[in-house]
């Protein structure tokens, strides 16, 4: 007696704290989901959208496959226990019924046809969808561990920040990018605005966005890329199109000349920084890394590893291994004069 | 009933005496030259759980360095080394070589054979794959990588081109990953053509192909699918080693290589991969729900048929692996359909377990716990695979945390079940002991929490967006509690399985003793003595239905009455 009732109680509260873990785990999740700005149900663009409807229809079916078939097996676990009072004969044996692999052949086969109809649908409307005259292009090229943005009709070269104008309904405005990368593997994936796709040598790819609604969207590199694959993130502004009129003519300008930083540009041009970057109007004229001619209207510093503060800056001139182990970017060995001459400059590259 | 002697339970006695001097080396002598297909099981086996156990201390170290955003238990190399070993370790040295030493073990035994049909073979076999994987880990001392010695290969276990070429994997540590997966190969290849040898030629009187137990048709199915997929791995590794070693350019995209025909020869290998590892997981559970409910199989022929047609279908899937490379809009959808289809004969699996079970009179012992477990996570892992199969939701999951969830609810929550269901029930027959059931049950229990926390936990960091193989992650993206709570799934299943092990060990020492036959079964393995004596039976065995053992027990009301 003392021992069921021991038992009991250890059950009840086995069963309080289970309950207890999973109210906890639901409202963290809760939580992280609010704080997220890569939900892929959240989506803010077409094709976004269009695979967030048919991810509903696909849950539905799923879990409706779910609830029946393990409510049976749950039920026939239950109900078919042995008990503590059962004799020791064996239950009837039954071998199979034609009729009844025949029923749970057929009705998989139905729910195939649909799900594939519904699919395809969708595979066909957001992969060939015909690009209006109105789409801005934009030329992404991958990096080991940063992202290159090319505009070609606007003459525009810029890194890890992307930014598209903002697509209404009466003027449809999408993006249409185009894929290649200079190294390894990379992927595009931006979670709001569309599914990924991935960036291969020598194996261009095409895909599209149609931002509905301004704002930040953040995304990262999707396929292993090596070291510093983790930090090889993603930003997308969409703006209005004012905003992005005014953006595109202010990338457009070459870079500001500002004598009182001219220590900073000597620094710049002199030392091995123009083997890999560029700032128009300047000597440099390296491609291996990022374009810096508007490197101060950015928010960010190594492909999102960092804000993009005078401090920061500093820290990653002198030691790039600081925020990222790994990345291409050597450490040039300047003294702290240069540095700071060299950050002073690079602020200035509005 | 269960200790009833029963006629085909004699033996012979072949073995020699023993002696007393240097007997720990005559010992080990013994179990290296050994070609005794029980012994290669066990030593396939065990290696399998050593492989298990180092595997899973990386995993808990990939989690721990993921606890927490900006965290600094491991540096990215390491990071990456860990997940490219954890994979490929699971994969091929873990996966692979249980799966072939439970064939190894049971195959003969359950057709009433004495030995495989190339003994001699099996050897050699396992010692390729062991030595495979000797030298994959050799890397960690001696590999020379781009970050010094001591450099594992850090490409990911699908070591995607142009990765894996000389100009961003310098040094040897992909050459090590590339080698030992050939000689590893090789083992393998062996091994499957000894199993489809053995089962085609080997089985005794009365044992028609449609009388084998379903773990031998299973293996016999996984082995002609082994043959097909190993193959073009191992074509493609030595093209990877010409291209690093000879120059030449095949995935060399700076020489006008192709990083996707990698891919197409990867994942034609790793798609019916997945099946290889999993089917024999299905016989596993073919063989012990029956057991455990009390009943047949329902719908023999049809687990067949499906199992056959599984192995078909798989062949033709593998680019679903590759709805984010820009194949076009047709192919694509070819591949979705295909997919999609794979779910047919696997849901008739799942039913006929179902119908099984029912009406049955189901004993919750430790190796039906983790059945039962099964078919619940394969439940599962079936959806979400339908749900990556949707080609336009596979561009949002596809390399997420939900892609990872689903292939551990395959390969743990279902292979890695099964795994432990066959250990359970069949730990008795090859050790004569009865593995502990209160430290099973602990093990079951706190493995299927911990499972649970951490893998269905993963499926929502992946919708939010939190993408694979990174070693760190900005703490503002919304995945920091989750990914907390994943991990410390992961410390329960770690418990769990160190509670494995020591049951493992001290059942050996001191459990029950087992008996013939602790289960009540009806397959021929259960006839013979625990442990089975050398070359098993002393006269062959002659069966008249798929439950031999049923018919000798129950001689009013035998199964090939009813069998069609």
């Amino acid at each position: 007696m003392m021992r069921e009732n021991t038992a009991k109680a250890i059950r009840g509260i086995s069963r309080l704290v289970l309950g207890l873990i999973v109210f906890c785990a639901g409202e963290l999740a809760r939580a992280d989901a609010a704080q997220s700005q890569t939900n892929i149900f959240a989506p803010a663009s077409t094709p976004a959208g269009n695979i967030r409807d048919l991810s509903w229809f696909v849950l539905a079916i799923t879990g409706g496959i779910f609830i029946s078939v393990g409510g049976l097996l749950a039920w026939a676990i239950i109900r078919y226990r042995e008990r503590k009072n059962d004799d020791e004969s064996e239950p009837p044996q039954i071998y199979g019924s034609t009729q009844v692999e025949l029923a749970w052949t057929v009705i998989p086969v139905l729910i195939v046809v649909v799900l594939f109809l519904t699919t395809a649908r969708i595979i066909f409307a957001i992969q060939d969808a015909p690009k209006p005259q109105a789409a801005l292009d934009v030329t992404v090229v991958g990096h080991q561990y940063w992202w290159e943005f090319r505009y070609p009709k606007l003459g525009i070269v810029t890194a890890n920040e992307l930014h598209v104008p903002v697509s209404t309904r009466l003027e449809p405005k999408p993006t249409f990018l185009h894929l290649l990368s200079a190294d390894v593997d990379h992927s595009f994936w931006v979670p709001e605005l569309a599914g990924k796709t991935d960036l291969i040598p020598n194996h261009p790819n095409d895909t599209w966005i149609e931002p509905l609604r301004t704002g930040v969207y953040l995304g990262q590199c999707a396929q292993f890329c090596g070291v510093e694959h983790a930090k090889m993130l993603l930003r997308v502004y969409v703006d209005t199109p004012e905003q992005f009129d005014a953006w595109v003519k202010l990338q457009q300008q070459p870079g500001v000349q500002d004598a009182s930083v001219a220590a900073g540009r000597r620094v710049f041009e002199t030392e091995a920084c123009t083997n890999c970057h560029r700032i128009t109007g300047t000597a440099a004229a390296g491609t291996f890394g990022p374009d810096l001619t508007h490197l101060a209207s950015r928010v960010t510093i190594a492909s999102g590893a960092a804000r993009n503060t005078t401090v920061n800056l500093h820290a990653w001139i002198e030691d790039p291994d600081h925020f990222k182990p790994g990345a291409q970017m050597p450490a040039m060995q300047l003294d702290e004069v240069q540095v700071n001459e060299l950050v002073a400059y690079l602020n200035t590259l509005h | 009933m269960a200790d009833q002697s029963l006629p085909i339970a004699g033996t012979v006695d072949v073995t020699p005496p023993r002696r007393s001097t240097a007997a720990l080396l005559e010992w080990l002598h013994g179990w290296v030259v050994t070609v005794d297909h029980k012994r290669l099981g066990v030593l396939y086996t065990v290696y399998g759980i050593f492989f298990l156990l180092v595997a899973g201390a990386e995993a808990i170290a990939i989690r721990i360095q993921l606890a927490w955003p900006g965290m600094h238990f491991l540096s990215p190399e390491l990071y990456n080394e860990m997940f490219t070993m954890h994979g490929t370790t699971m994969v091929f040295l873990v996966g692979m070589t249980i799966i072939f030493g439970f064939a190894n073990y049971l195959v003969p035994l359950m057709i009433g054979a004495r030995d495989m049909a190339f003994p001699r073979l099996n050897a050699f076999s396992f010692w390729m794959t062991a030595f495979g994987g000797l030298l994959i880990y050799y890397s960690f001392i001696g590999g020379f990588g781009l970050y010094g010695m001591g450099a594992a290969p850090d490409v990911g276990w699908w070591a995607y081109a142009p990765l894996t070429a000389k100009a961003f994997s310098p040094g040897h540590a992909t050459d090590y990953w590339a080698l030992a997966l050939i000689v590893a190969g090789f083992g393998t290849l062996g091994t499957a053509i000894n199993v489809i040898a053995t089962t085609l030629s080997m089985r005794c009187r009365g044992m028609t192909l449609l009388r084998m137990p379903l773990f031998v048709w299973l293996m016999l199915v996984v082995s002609g699918l082994t043959l097909i997929t190993i193959t073009p791995l191992t074509a493609a590794q030595i093209m990877l080693v010409i291209d690093r070693y000879l120059g030449g350019h095949f995935f060399d995209t700076q020489a006008g290589g192709s990083a996707v025909v990698w891919m197409h020869f990867f994942w034609i290998f790793g798609h019916p991969e997945v099946y290889v590892l999993v089917m024999p997981a299905f016989g596993i559970a073919s063989e012990i729900i029956p057991v455990f409910s009390r009943k047949a199989i329902f719908g023999y022929p049809a687990m067949v048929a499906a199992s056959v047609g599984i192995a078909f279908v798989s062949l033709g899937v593998w680019a679903h692996h590759m709805f984010t490379v820009g194949m076009t809009s047709v192919s694509n959808a070819f591949f979705v359909l295909s997919t999609m289809l794979v779910g047919i004969p696997t849901g008739i699996k799942i039913f006929n377990w179902v119908a099984t079970i029912w009406g049955g009179k189901i004993r919750l012992a430790t190796p039906m716990l983790f059945c039962l477990g099964f078919l619940f996570q394969f439940l599962i892992a079936g959806l979400t695979g339908i749900m990556l199969s949707v080609a336009p939701w596979n561009w949002q999951l596809h390399n997420s945390y939900f892609v990872i969830a689903h292939f551990h609810y395959v390969l743990v929550g279902a292979i890695v079940f099964n795994v432990f269901a066959g250990i359970y029930y069949w730990y008795p027959k090859v050790t004569g002991r009865m593995l502990s059931e209160a430290l099973g049950k602990w093990h079951f229990w706190l493995f299927f929490i911990g499972f649970h926390i951490t893998f269905d936990t993963m499926h929502f960091v992946g919708f939010l967006g939190m993408p694979r193989s990174i070693y760190t992650y900005e703490p503002d993206r919304g995945w920091n509690h989750l990914n907390f709570i994943i991990s410390m799934g992961g410390i329960v299943q770690a418990i769990a399985v160190l509670i494995f092990a020591w049951n493992l060990v001290h059942s050996y020492l001191k459990g029950k003793k087992a008996g013939n036959d602790p289960w009540d079964a009806w397959t021929l393995e259960w006839a013979v003595p625990s442990p089975p004596p050398v070359y098993n039976f002393a006269a062959d065995p002659v069966v008249h239905s798929r439950r031999p053992l049923w018919d000798l027990k129950h001689p009013d009301d035998p199964d090939w009455k009813y069998e069609a």
